[in-house]
């Protein structure tokens, strides 16, 4: 069973499909390569969150739909739980 | 099956609508249609001392609001007669039956009587009228998500897209917009532009709209776009959330034409109309440029209705679909699970348009959602 989705391969999060917790090896998929991806997840991960599946230095962007979605501003380690707290918009 | 219009349009309902020119008329449209079964009166805040395109947006909605296809005929109150028989007259260029009363000179409780046997007459007359066989490619349908989250992205927009690349070519009408919600993916936008005119177009819309956020932010504007409920979902960007925004017009469908808020589509294909990205102001926006059918996907579970078109809403969030579950028409969860493919996904909702078409109550509908919201763009006289 899958528990969490990536757009793209070049993606640096994916999407938790059900909620995950903190320390459990989880078991992600690629949506355009069907590739299957393991993390180990640092922090619970609710529904619908982001997980890490990259390393990111602050100033990093973060990348999802292969697409920029903002900048890293905490340090960011792969599994970890990326929302307002280390990511935040370039715009506005 | 919908029924044809006077102007050959095809609608989905069959409405009498009690229309107010004004606030001030809100009271006795309401009165008239507490008279006369099957009425619906459409309260507002607006339509005194507007001017200036503001003005023109103003009857542009009222107008469209009452020629709508889904609408079968219109009484319009107002409170004087000059912009009382503007509305009437706008709304009979589509040759529908419409009849306008002022309250001036009347008071309110003649204008509710007369309005009233105008009403039941309406209302008698539109309930022996027959819906006819149609073809799908007669609809014109709107789309716009909201209350989003990362399923919204990751399922239940691609599932509109996979709707938008299967009917536009079958020759259905189709439009999306939400200009500030494009912002960070609006390059992309640009490029599924038909041609680059087009794109240069929605690049003026979208700069526009930009300036007056820019020039009205007092911070980055988390809390407003994204909501607060976009970010419980875990959308955390407006970046994030609209190339999450723009799964919803599929993979290959390039838009043929930019429209103004309100602006009835000049032809067949999928338009962009410039909107907000505020449920109830773009939903009525586009039911006042002729949609007949709305598709509306949500995260973590927006409940907005239309009172004139039908809004289906489709989910994937499982805990959407099962706390919210009577406000969701297409349960589409399942391609989370993968145990359902967006091309499946997009043949169930295709088989729920034609069943809301046929006469389905949407779960909105059902629901008693009627938002009914005015965009209004600066301050009144």
């Amino acid at each position: 069973m899958i528990q969490f989705l990536v757009h793209e391969k070049s993606d640096t999060v994916g999407v938790a499909t059900v909620d995950i917790p903190s320390g459990e090896k989880v078991k992600g998929l690629y949506m355009d390569t069907q590739q299957p991806i393991e993390v180990k997840a640092l922090k619970d991960i609710p529904l619908g969150h982001k997980i890490a599946v990259k390393d990111m230095q602050e100033g990093d962007p973060v990348i999802k739909y292969g697409h920029d979605i903002g900048k890293v501003v905490a340090k960011i380690k792969i599994g970890d739980h990326v929302h307002v707290h280390n990511l935040k918009t370039k715009r506005w | 099956m919908g029924y044809r219009r006077e102007n050959g349009k095809v609608g989905v309902r069959n409405h009498v609508v009690i229309l107010p020119l004004d606030d001030l008329s809100n009271a006795a449209s309401e009165a008239v249609a507490n008279n006369i079964k099957g009425t619906l009166a459409l309260p507002h805040p607006y339509g005194r001392l507007q001017f200036g395109e503001d003005l023109l947006l103003f009857f542009r909605t009222l107008i469209g609001t009452g020629t709508n296809p889904n609408v079968a005929a219109v009484v319009v109150i107002g409170i004087e007669p000059e912009w009382t028989n503007r509305l009437v007259e706008g709304i009979a260029e589509s040759g529908k039956p419409v009849k306008g009363f002022y309250i001036e000179r009347n008071g309110d409780i003649n204008t509710i009587a007369m309005a009233s046997r105008q009403a039941k007459e309406y209302v008698q007359w539109v309930t022996e009228l027959q819906k006819t066989e149609v073809s799908m490619d007669e609809l014109y349908i709107s789309v716009k998500c909201g209350e989003s989250d990362t399923t919204s992205g990751l399922a239940s927009n691609p599932t509109v897209g996979n709707v938008v690349d299967k009917l536009v070519p079958l020759g259905v009408t189709m439009s999306f917009g939400e200009t500030s919600e494009i912002t960070g993916a609006e390059m992309v936008c640009k490029e599924r532009a038909a041609t680059p005119q087009v794109g240069e177009e929605f690049m003026k819309v979208w700069n526009a709209y930009n300036d007056i956020i820019v020039k009205f932010k007092t911070d980055d504007l988390s809390g407003s776009q994204p909501t607060k409920g976009n970010i419980r979902g875990g959308l955390t960007t407006i970046e994030e959330k609209a190339f999450g925004n723009l799964q919803k017009i599929g993979k290959k469908t390039k838009y043929v034409g930019v429209l103004k808020l309100a602006e009835p589509p000049k032809g067949k294909g999928l338009w962009f109309m410039d909107t907000s990205s505020a449920a109830a102001e773009a939903v009525t926006l586009w039911a006042a440029s002729g949609a007949a059918v709305h598709l509306f996907p949500t995260g973590q579970g927006n409940v907005i209705g239309n009172p004139i078109v039908p809004v289906i809403k489709i989910s994937a969030n499982p805990i959407t679909c099962q706390t919210m579950n009577e406000h969701i028409d297409v349960d589409v969860s399942a391609i989370l699970r993968g145990e359902m493919t967006l091309d499946q996904a997009g043949d169930k909702l295709i088989e729920m348009i034609v069943r809301t078409c046929n006469g389905r109550l949407t779960a909105a509908e059902a629901l008693g959602h009627r938002e009914f919201v005015l965009t209004k763009l600066y301050v009144s006289a």
